[in-house]
């Protein structure tokens, strides 16, 4: 009888550590990196045990969110912008704040040789329309507007511009061939290293401002040992190397 | 309040007046048919047709987004057949969210007509057919007037349903100004910006606008059932 009710208590102690040591880390993470951040998962599940619980959505939307009690732990943003109003306001851990990856933005049409290697299709105005992403909010379409300006092209180009409302709905219009051609985030078109489909011009980095984007941990997640796991493992080396496969220019450009 | 804004009401309310009138229109005889048609030959298809005319009321409006997405793409059928008629692929388009539209908001403005023609029982009909009135005669001038509040009810639905459109919109409309950016997006913009003052405004409107529609809808009702009872 003892030893049983030993046993079971063991039991429990055992079952106790394993979920102590197996926690659950909530991660907002922005539409762009969807693809990199699930792999990450897998490596955060593979060396920690620990879970990662991934919500994908707009950076705005999920600033709004959190400031309102949104269950995150950690907030990895597709800008530098709301994650420094969020640390302003009070809601993160400070000094938590880190730069994760720096986007790539790409000219990207779902048909072949559609795009040319110089990105000069845009100039000879031989498509039907532009998707890009709201310049107002989102980072990477706000680095289209500039691109064109860049280009000289704005002008020229906006009776053409349609807009998602983030760089996944405009991924979603020039895939479904609604749009010729849009302004993506690199990371949605590549796989491997390599471009999945369609054509592309990989729009030069002085042509835009940096696409910096931040990762903070919330107060929420101060204590969840999964939450400071996720952004350790956010800092190493290897995942810096991860995070470039998926065609981001990495945090230490 | 500012141009953009003005413009984007005065879309809205395009959209959701074109889409009720045409509703109205083709959905009054759909009704028709669907509460007093012939159970023999096509009418065998009524009951698969009611629960077609009722499924945008159970489907999420990003089904029905995304399917429209590809329809109306280049390589869908209707936009097929759009690019065959030399108009081009329809999404972004004023005409494309008046399709979107009018699938959307069906149920909403076709179901309260089938309810009313469905509560005037045989007997009206009965006896203008014993005054010899013709059966067109009869749906004008007997019918149609016994079904008008089912026909308002309907009505008021359909354009409060189409202003409240968000998800269709957002899958096919690609946000432009004056053509596609309607109310219920700008809002979404608004927040999204976090401005969120701007997004009071036209939110608390819509919220207005919403009860004043639903308040309107039930003193018809009230008003026709004190005179049917009276």
């Amino acid at each position: 009888m003892k030893g049983r009710a030993g046993f079971a208590l063991a039991l429990i102690a055992a079952l106790l550590c394993a979920v102590a040591r197996a926690d659950t880390v909530t991660v907002a993470v922005a539409a762009n990196f969807a693809a990199p951040a699930k792999a990450l998962a897998e490596v955060l599940r593979k060396t920690t045990g620990h879970t990662a619980q991934l919500s994908f959505g707009a950076t705005g939307m999920f600033t709004t969110q959190i400031g309102n009690g949104a269950p995150f732990d950690v907030f990895m943003a597709a800008d530098a912008k709301n994650p420094a109003k969020l640390e302003a306001e009070g809601f993160t851990v400070p000094g938590s704040r880190l730069t994760y990856a720096t986007g790539r933005l790409a000219l990207w049409s779902a048909q072949a040789d559609f795009v040319d290697a110089q990105g000069k299709v845009l100039g000879s105005g031989q498509f039907n329309k532009l998707a890009i992403a709201n310049p107002k909010f989102a980072p990477y379409g706000e680095a289209a507007m500039q691109t064109l300006g860049k280009l000289g092209l704005a002008g020229r180009l906006t009776p053409r511009l349609v807009m998602g409302e983030s760089i996944g709905q405009t991924y979603q219009f020039v895939v479904s061939g609604n749009a010729q051609l849009g302004f993506v985030a690199l990371s949605q078109v590549m796989a491997d290293g390599a471009l999945k489909t369609g054509s592309l011009w990989v729009v030069p980095q002085d042509l835009h401002a940096p696409i910096v984007q931040d990762a903070v941990l919330l107060r929420r997640g101060a204590d969840n040992p999964a939450a400071r796991a996720w952004m350790a493992l956010l800092q190493a080396p290897a995942t810096r190397d991860l995070i470039r496969d998926y065609g981001y220019a990495g945090a230490d450009r | 309040m500012d141009a953009a804004s003005l413009a984007t009401i005065r879309l809205s309310i395009e959209l959701a007046a074109a889409t009720t009138v045409i509703l109205l229109a083709f959905g009054t005889p759909l009704a028709w048919w669907l509460a007093r048609g012939s159970a023999h030959g096509l009418g065998r298809l009524r009951a698969p047709m009611r629960a077609l005319v009722a499924l945008p009321l159970v489907l999420p409006p990003s089904v029905l987004g995304f399917y429209l997405l590809l329809a109306l793409g280049p390589n869908g059928p209707i936009g097929r057949v759009t690019q065959a008629l030399g108009w081009g692929t329809l999404a972004f388009t004023f005409w494309g969210l008046l399709i979107g539209s009018i699938i959307y908001s069906l149920p909403f403005v076709v179901q309260p007509i089938v309810q009313a023609f469905e509560a005037i029982g045989n007997r009206p009909l009965e006896v203008a057919a014993t005054l010899r009135a013709g059966p067109l005669d009869a749906f004008w001038r007997v019918a149609l007037p016994l079904a008008r509040p089912g026909l308002m009810t309907g009505a008021v639905m359909g354009f409060a349903h189409t202003l409240g459109e968000f998800g269709v919109v957002l899958m096919i409309g690609g946000n432009i100004p004056g053509q596609t950016r309607v109310l219920s997006v700008q809002i979404y913009d608004h927040v999204e910006a976090l401005e969120y003052g701007a997004a009071h405004w036209l939110a608390g409107g819509m919220l207005l606008f919403a009860l004043l529609a639903l308040l309107a809808v039930h003193a018809v009702q009230a008003r026709w059932h004190r005179k049917a009872t009276a």
